[in-house]
């Protein structure tokens, strides 16, 4: 047997249900939708290409060899191979069982690999105590002025490469993370006799360096009625670890989150994301657990809660807000997260939430649905296609030259927002709930305005 | 594969266009078709005419199988590898050289996918009619190859019908020209004809001229549901009678109506036994004319109701219940088998209810939909390729199937070619003459046997 022998006993993608790999009949539909087949043109990079390597490993005609590991984690996993399969295959699960068999046979194993695994899947992610240290951390060295200097003195040319180039991809951390905001001012904001009670998932990346993406979508869940919580034994919800094949973490993260919600008295109507990946993952609980006995009817009834926040808003058929006079005109475009838009079919409630705002001019961009490239660490791990498709898409953005960049999820957020800083455009990068939350605050001041005359604002500041 | 030769075509294509890792040759060792599953020994990855000259060049003098092909979406089987074979993949030739909108005519590479040739078209404000359901991913040389069909082919024709002119690089390395861009050209025999729908087994083609159409300027929906499939038939018959010819006349069946509805959920009822999704184009007031009329001989032909289309959202709406026919259906099985057999337009209503009887006979599911208005059908089996004994039933349902089609003066293969899949049914299809023709073409063109060797007759 040579050096591809599967360590670790087993092999996963043989333990897997079969048809899950039989339902794939090799059509081809899924190639012209596969950003890595067009752009190499290779059927092993295309999503059938995929499957086959999968079956023939699972049918014992191919060993899970290095080559098969690197396809396997050259898939940005943006899954729009399922929205375009007539057969309703579930790509989802057959690359994270593929990648769990990569990594339990040891194929891609290297010192400072295994290290950076271990380090960020099983230490900083498994908790959100580390996270917000590492974050703090990382605030400090942006705030304080010392990254400027090492920028400045070249200092950053002693780093390894790929770590060199992920500081530009590195996120501007919030003074102020979730828990504090809500508890400085939403908590309070509750409404007294609530239309719904949900629960908001704070997230790691949206937490730290998003916060006001999580206090925008309480406040236009509050707006609506709603009464919100947010339970604070959550964690990071683990689709980091199961998109690297750590499936064992993902596991254990998805049983928190179900513990951390629903020991919130009384339970809560739905679970809200506001990051298109975590959504896509949260919702999938259900497949995750589905072999724990104790679990599995929680993450069944969990995945059956889960909404994104655009659509749970559509869904019950949220506010509009008023017109006002003095809204200007913004010229908005909407980019869709692939895990919101093929992970979860939520494609048309973000849309539907920008036109309802006052002065907002939604134009299509052409191949909306197209990866950018970030797709989760991606950026990272496969620098050289992931900058192919974020000129692609900044090609896209460039022909209309919105001033807003729409989208919903903070991997889309930062990559495209890197994009525009390469090419010199001058959009800033929104989330729709935030575009909401503005225009329901403006309307809000406005009435308070009418409401008041000036010299009554005077006697009651003075 | 004998290193000498790799590295010859290493040399002609470059390296990293030379495919033979165990993984790549998995990868290209099917085509669209179910259950079928052979590796090559190497994958080509040409871009120029030279470069696939070259190449046949040296697997002429090494007498090494060719199996040319596009994106692999074929149904017949037709680009499956042999054992030690080459498989010469021309995606990369995807360019469009030229439209033409002078001569209603465009250039294009084999690779290009058809959907461009279709886009390409109409941003020049004209029309490629032919729309294979794999249209967003097959190539155009496919198509020419395969000589594909799709949803207008009652009006508008087949590939065959868009082909002026060829560029064929034949079996030994010769490069050959055959058409022009003229209309008329009768300079020796057609041989440009001889490719389309050869399957890959006379020639390599580089280079397609093909012929542009303006476009209709108004088109109508409409969606006619009958309790009875002979109704249903009858219609489709009336509608021709009366001398229109609508750009799409196709149906669906109980058992597919049931499981699109499921699927999709547009309001489609399930208390009837075939649904027609009618399209008329052309000119405004023609088109309403013609609507009215079909509308008028449905009713009075059985048609239970007739819904037209009143918007391009509620045209779209309607026709996907066409279009999404096959997901729906493949959904619901492990192994799906889709298949094309043909008939005359009168004799529809007889093979739908023998493809029934066939489908309870062996107790094997079986959905059919179609192109009503060409006889068209596309009876699709549901079934495990795991479970032999099933697979078994399912063989002999669609042997009965065949033969029955070609009982009626129908053919066993509408658009999707013989490859390997109705190879044991052609010499019954097209009787002992033409297969003798046929063979004595090949040795001909293909004197060594190496174009795609196995596939369409041995």
């Amino acid at each position: 047997m040579s050096g591809t022998a599967e360590k670790g006993g087993g092999n996963l993608l043989r333990s897997l249900d079969y048809s899950v790999l039989q339902q794939c009949m090799h059509c081809g539909m899924c190639l012209p939708a596969c950003p890595t087949y067009v752009e190499t043109l290779r059927e092993r990079s295309s999503p059938r290409g995929r499957i086959a390597m999968m079956r023939a490993i699972a049918d014992g005609d191919l060993e899970t060899s290095r080559v098969f590991a690197e396809e396997m984690y050259f898939c940005l996993g943006c899954l729009a191979c399922q929205t375009a399969c007539p057969a309703g295959v579930d790509y989802a699960t057959l690359i994270e069982q593929s990648r769990a068999q990569v990594e339990a046979s040891g194929v891609l194993d290297r010192g400072q690999r295994r290290l950076v695994r271990t380090l960020l899947l099983r230490w900083v992610f498994t908790s959100r105590r580390r996270i917000k240290l590492l974050a703090k951390a990382l605030y400090l060295f942006q705030r304080s002025g010392l990254r400027r200097v090492v920028r400045a003195s070249g200092l950053l040319w002693l780093l390894p490469a790929k770590l060199r180039d992920l500081e530009p991809l590195t996120p501007e951390i919030q003074s102020t993370f979730t828990r504090r905001l809500y508890e400085q001012r939403y908590r309070s904001l509750n409404p007294t006799s609530p239309r719904f009670r949900v629960g908001v998932l704070s997230g790691c990346v949206q937490d730290i360096a998003f916060s006001h993406v999580n206090a925008d979508t309480i406040a236009v869940l509050q707006v609506n009625g709603c009464e919100v919580i947010l339970p604070e034994a959550q964690q990071c919800c683990g689709s980091l670890h199961a998109h690297n094949g750590d499936l064992a973490s993902a596991r254990d993260l998805a049983r928190a989150n179900i513990d951390a919600f629903s020991t919130e008295e009384g339970g809560v109507d739905a679970i809200i994301v506001n990051a298109g990946g975590c959504g896509s993952h949260l919702r999938h609980y259900d497949r995750l657990l589905a072999d724990d006995v104790e679990y599995a009817g929680r993450a069944a009834a969990w995945s059956q809660k889960v909404r994104d926040i655009c659509e749970f808003l559509v869904e019950i058929d949220f506010r509009p807000p008023p017109a006002s006079p003095d809204a200007d005109v913004l010229r908005v475009t909407y980019h869709e997260s692939c895990h919101l838009k093929h992970g979860q079919g939520v494609s048309a409630q973000p849309r539907r939430i920008l036109e309802s705002i006052p002065g907002v001019e939604l134009t299509e961009l052409a191949e909306a649905d197209w990866c950018c490239g970030s797709a989760g660490i991606y950026n990272i791990t496969q620098p050289e296609m992931s900058m192919k498709l974020l000129d692609r898409k900044m090609g896209h953005i460039g022909d209309i030259r919105p001033q807003v960049v729409a989208t919903g999820n903070p991997g889309c957020v930062i990559q495209i927002e890197h994009g525009l800083r390469l090419k010199g455009l001058s959009a800033r990068v929104q989330h729709p709930v935030s575009l909401l939350a503005a225009a329901y605050e403006r309307s809000r001041v406005e009435a308070a305005q009418r409401d008041f005359s000036p010299e009554s604002l005077i006697v009651e500041g003075s | 594969m004998d290193s000498a030769v790799l590295s010859q075509f290493r040399s002609i294509i470059g390296d990293d266009q030379v495919l033979d890792s165990a993984e790549d040759l998995s990868v290209y060792a099917y085509d669209g078709t179910a259950t079928l599953r052979v590796a090559p020994a190497c994958v080509l990855l040409p871009e120029t005419v030279q470069q696939v000259a070259a190449i046949m060049t040296v697997a002429h003098s090494q007498r090494l199988p060719v199996i040319t092909r596009g994106s692999g979406t074929g149904l017949a089987g037709g680009a499956v590898p042999v054992e030690g074979g080459i498989v010469l993949c021309l995606v990369r030739m995807d360019r469009i050289i030229e439209v033409d909108e002078a001569n209603l005519a465009m250039v294009v590479e084999p690779g290009v996918i058809t959907q461009r040739v279709a886009d390409a078209a109409a941003a020049a404000g004209l029309f490629y009619p032919p729309d294979p359901g794999s249209i967003k991913i097959s190539t155009i040389g496919g198509n020419v190859a395969n000589n594909s069909g799709g949803l207008r082919g009652l009006k508008y024709g087949v590939t065959r019908d868009y082909v002026m002119a060829l560029q064929v690089v034949l079996a030994d390395g010769q490069i050959l020209n055959t058409g022009t861009k003229c209309v008329k050209d009768v300079a020796g025999f057609t041989l440009k004809d001889l490719f389309i729908g050869s399957e890959g087994t006379l020639g390599v083609i580089t280079s397609i001229n093909l012929k542009l159409i303006p476009p209709p300027a108004a088109k109508q929906t409409m969606i006619a549901h009958f309790e009875s499939m002979t109704d249903a038939a009858r219609t489709v018959s009336e509608i021709i009678r009366h001398k229109i010819i609508p750009c799409t006349l196709e149906f669906l069946d109980r058992v597919t109506i049931g499981c699109v509805e499921e699927y999709v959920a547009i309001g489609l009822p399930l208390d009837v036994e075939a649904l027609l999704l009618i399209e008329v184009d052309g000119h405004p007031a023609e088109v309403a004319e013609q609507a009215a009329e079909i509308e008028r001989l449905a009713g009075e032909h059985g048609a239970r109701e007739v819904r037209r289309a009143h918007s391009e959202e509620e045209a779209t709406r309607l026709a996907s219940a066409r279009r999404t026919a096959f997901s729906a259906l493949a959904r619901l099985a492990p192994t799906v088998v889709l298949e094309d057999v043909t008939v005359p337009r009168s004799e529809l209503a007889r093979m739908v209810s023998h493809i029934a009887q066939v489908s309870e006979r062996y107790g094997v599911k079986i959905g059919t939909f179609g192109h009503m208005g060409d006889g068209n059908l596309h009876p699709t089996f549901l079934t495990d390729e795991r479970d032999a004994r099933e697979m078994g039933r399912v063989e002999q349902a669609m042997r009965e199937v065949f033969e029955f089609a070609v009982e009626l003066g129908g053919t066993i293969t509408g658009e999707h070619g013989v490859g390997l899949a109705k190879k044991p049914f052609l010499p019954a299809a097209i009787g002992p003459v033409a297969m003798d023709i046929t063979r004595r073409l090949k040795a001909d063109f293909d004197p060594e046997g190496i174009l795609n060797p196995g596939k369409i007759f041995d």
